[in-house]
């Protein structure tokens, strides 16, 4: 049932390229396109009671059965929560998105982009399978990709859509090691079952090498540190893919991978240092550099890293209390961040410019979207006030932030640590929130600087940020009106046991709340003060910031790759071969000693004969003779010799039709090669360096011996009876012919005989071509 | 002798490659013939040398040379006279049209 959900955007997408048409100057496809995402969430929607009763859904259906794996989907309490988010947002994306592309953009290719993620995503959070999942993550990288990259004649979109691809790639490939080890740890690739042989895992010598490689793909796909540099420069993306993709569910994905897994893992040291550690780093990094940002939704940007950074570390926390609140802060981030990006949308828009130096003032032009900036940006900013959902979430991280649930050792020295920098960092987070709201809406009105006189925009735009900030204060108002039906379902899937914790604005005075007065005040006066402590930005970030590792690292691994390239790719194709039949000899000769295929047997030899050896000697001495010839029509002597040296062999050996072909092709080709010499520069001597010299000779002697050992080896071991006594037997009944070669050659095999002969037709064909282009050329240089 | 001939078939593979490695056509021409003419030999001594009369039905003779290498070998002289006269016109072609015939003076351009 839910591979037709999944499979629904897909077929939607394959539906859309069929109409690829010139755009319609009336109709906008984003009308259709937005009647998939609003069918999904309802669908969703109906699934929504009997999860928050305790009954996940199911559904199986075999892909690769030989290496069981199933596409198995899975809804429980995570994945619905996901899956809504997916769908609503979506919907209100291509909602809004319908008002902000112009119709003269190439709209088929963006929705078919969209509806591909859209696909993924939904596949992502719901597949049981690990490889499934896998399969669904990398998609969404490329769709991200493509999305990023939309406007591809930017050469700054097509650069930040490389790097995203790169670091979420690189974390998807780390992923899938983890993966796989997990297989090979758990003989099995269900995650639910995964989960079930939790105690046999963490015993495993696996388990740290799982942790880690799985982790470093949630962190780069959730952009945490030092991984988030991507996510700035994705920012080129036409603004409702930011809103979607990369606020409020593409990042998320690292985020839904490391609660699916949390019960695999909780109870390890690591992964609550790794997780909690990187998630406040994080956090603490990306509200203080998106102060610093000029351009709005660089701003965020940034602050999507810090609030991602947020969830990663309730999710380390990992007491019930963190998990809840985790969960509830998912959900808000994406009502309050995509709202604030199609705030900046309209803003960009309506204005032709999103650099907040530039904007100011704008409450007076446009004031329903400076009223929804309003609601997203104090609910991102947490500031008290029963309105904003924001401030409930982030005052339950203050809380857990408290009371973690830190495995032992090491962790427990390190967590008093944390509230700390969960207080530094929403510092940052508020001043940056009223950094945007106030820069942007207050303040001087710089007309001259604007490329459009700004004014509100249409209806149509601002439904989708509206709708999202009647959430926001829905929620602010009535925290437990989703709390039953989905916070807790999710939460309760993420921990493994039921989880009900009841949400409300007053404590009493209790530490979380001085925490957020803190907050308040300290963010309120670094607001106020901006200008006097700005300028440590100049220092802080400088050289260390990991934009720059990136370009360093990639420039790196450039040069090496071509330094590698141009070591042994120069153009020399002596070299090449010289590198080929190295390669040869080094194969085959290991793969034969490894498995012992070296044999030297005297037995069943025949006796040997003078006639025989003797011409044999000879043709051994002409071969090392051709090396040494100085001229041409010496050299095609000598080779001569090896031929009719062979043709005598043939006759000593009974085979006489080898010896008449052989005969007759070895004076053909002696004529030919005198006929074409006289034409052919004069014998060169060798002009190699001895050293290469030296090589030369040890690379043919080296292929010579070991030809010579595979040819012993072939010869003193018998595999299987050879099948020619089935030729000797039919050849007449069969064939009509005495003569067995040629009956094989005309009959038995007549098809080999048959390419043969097209073979020298095709040389034929070519050597005509060859020499009649030189008739013509001569011929036209005559007239 | 069957032994010796898997060593002449060695040595003549030894000589073909090392003529193969050297810069200037005419030798890789000589080099590809030598290796074919290795090739040949090797093929009838996998089918054992000298057990019975040559491969054509007679009365009254119950053992004959295994005529299988024969035919296979056969084909690839066809084959290989075809290459070597291919490569020779090629060989002149490029002299012609480049007045060398030394591999490294034959590059091609920088960006190929």
């Amino acid at each position: 049932m839910f591979l037709y959900y999944i499979a629904l955007p897909f077929i939607a997408a394959l539906l859309l390229s069929l109409f690829s048409r010139p755009h319609s100057k009336t109709f906008h496809p984003g009308w259709l396109v937005a009647i998939i995402p609003f069918v999904l969430f309802i669908l969703f929607l109906t699934h929504s009671s009997g999860i928050s009763e305790g009954q996940p859904l199911a559904s199986l259906t075999n892909w690769i059965p030989s290496m069981g794996i199933q596409l198995s989907f899975y809804l429980d309490g995570l994945s619905l929560l996901f899956t809504l988010l997916i769908t609503g947002i979506g919907f209100l994306v291509v909602l809004y998105s319908i008002f902000y592309l112009s119709k003269k953009e190439n709209l088929i290719n963006f929705y078919i982009y969209l509806l591909l993620f859209m696909g993924s995503m939904l596949g992502l959070v719901m597949s049981d399978n690990l490889f499934v999942l896998y399969t669904f993550w990398e998609f969404t990288s490329i769709s991200s990709f493509l999305l990023i990259g939309f406007w591809s004649h930017r050469a700054r979109s097509v650069y930040g859509a490389l790097k995203s691809m790169m670091i979420t790639v690189f974390g998807g490939l780390s992923m899938l090691g983890g993966f796989l080890l997990l297989w090979i740890a758990t003989d099995t690739t269900s995650i639910r079952e995964i989960i079930s042989q939790k105690e046999e895992l963490m015993a495993s010598p696996l388990f740290t090498a799982i942790l880690l490689l799985v982790l470093v793909g949630a962190f780069t796909k959730s952009a945490q540190f030092p991984f988030h540099t991507w996510l700035p420069d994705a920012m080129e993306a036409p603004t409702p893919v930011s809103a979607y993709l990369h606020s409020a569910t593409m990042v998320k994905a690292g985020i839904y991978l490391v609660a699916r897994l949390s019960l695999l893992f909780t109870g390890s040291d690591l992964f609550f240092l790794c997780v909690s550690g990187f998630g406040l780093v994080t956090l603490c990094w990306g509200s203080f550099m998106a102060v610093r940002q000029t351009d709005l939704k660089g701003i965020l940007a940034f602050s999507t890293i810090s609030q991602l950074g947020m969830i990663m570390a309730m999710l380390g926390f990992g007491s019930e209390a963190a998990i809840f609140a985790a969960v509830f802060h998912i959900f808000n981030h994406a009502t309050f961040k995509g709202c604030l990006f199609m705030v900046a949308g309209i803003v960009d828009h309506e204005t032709g410019t999103r650099d907040i130096r530039k904007l100011g003032g704008l409450m007076t032009f446009m004031p329903i979207t400076a009223t929804l900036a309003f609601f997203g940006t104090f609910s991102m900013a947490g500031f008290p006030l029963p309105i904003f959902n924001g401030f409930l979430s982030k005052e339950m991280f203050f809380d857990a932030s408290l009371q973690t649930a830190a495995p032992s050792g090491l962790a427990k020295q390190a967590a008093p640590l944390f509230p700390y920098l969960a207080v530094l960092g929403s510092i940052f987070t508020f001043v940056y929130s009223m950094h945007l709201f106030f820069g942007t809406f207050r303040g001087k009105v710089q007309l001259d600087r604007l490329e459009k006189k700004p004014h509100e925009a249409p209806f149509g735009m601002l439904i989708p940020p509206f709708l999202l900030v009647c959430f926001i204060v829905v929620i602010g108002v009535l925290p437990n009106l989703i709390n039953e039906r989905l916070l807790a379902p999710a939460a309760g899937s993420i921990a493994g046991n039921p989880i009900h914790i009841h949400v409300a604005f007053w404590h009493g005075i209790k530490l979380p709340l001085i925490m957020s007065l803190i907050v308040v005040a300290a963010g309120a006066l670094l607001s106020l003060f901006k200008r006097y402590w700005e300028s440590i930005y100049l220092y802080l970030p400088g050289k260390l910031s990991a934009d720059k590792a990136y370009q360093a690292l990639l420039n790196s691994l450039l040069r090496g790759a071509k330094k590698t390239t141009s070591s042994y790719m120069t153009g020399s194709l002596s070299l090449y071969l010289a590198i080929i039949v190295l390669f040869l000899v080094c194969v085959t000769a290991g793969m034969m000693a490894a498995t012992g295929g070296f044999a030297f047997s005297m037995a069943d030899l025949s006796p040997v004969k003078w006639a025989e050896a003797i011409t044999g000697f000879a043709m051994l001495l002409a071969a090392v003779a051709t090396i040494f010839m100085k001229r041409r029509i010496a050299a095609v002597i000598v080779i001569g010799v090896v031929g009719y040296g062979l043709a005598l062999l043939f006759v000593l050996f009974r085979a006489p039709d080898l010896a008449l072909t052989q005969l007759i092709i070895e004076t053909v080709t002696v004529v030919l090669f005198l006929l074409c010499f006289s034409h052919l520069p004069v014998m060169k001597p060798n002009s190699k360096p001895l050293r290469s010299k030296v090589a030369d000779v040890l690379i043919s002697l080296a292929a010579g011996t070991l030809i010579t050992l595979v040819a012993i080896s072939s010869h003193s071991s018998k595999w299987f009876q050879p099948i020619s006594d089935y030729f000797v037997k039919t050849s007449y009944s069969l064939g009509g012919g005495k003569n067995i070669v040629n009956v094989i050659l005309v009959d038995f095999r007549g098809l080999d005989t048959m390419f043969e002969i097209t073979v020298l037709g095709l040389a034929a064909l070519g050597i005509y071509g060859m020499i009649k282009i030189r008739l013509r050329k001569k011929g036209g240089m005559e007239q | 002798m069957e032994i010796l001939m898997c060593i002449l078939g060695g040595a003549l593979f030894a000589a073909g490659i090392y003529l193969l490695l050297q810069r200037q056509l005419l030798r890789i021409i000589l080099g590809t013939a030598l290796v074919s003419h290795g090739a040949h030999l090797l093929i009838l001594t996998m089918g054992k040398l000298n057990r019975g009369a040559p491969p054509v039905l007679n009365e009254g003779i119950q053992h004959y040379t295994d005529p299988l290498p024969q035919a296979l070998i056969l084909t690839s002289i066809v084959i290989s006279f075809g290459v070597t006269s291919f490569l020779l016109v090629l060989a002149y072609r490029a002299y012609q049209k480049n007045n060398t015939d030394m591999m490294d003076q034959l590059r091609g351009t920088e960006d190929e």
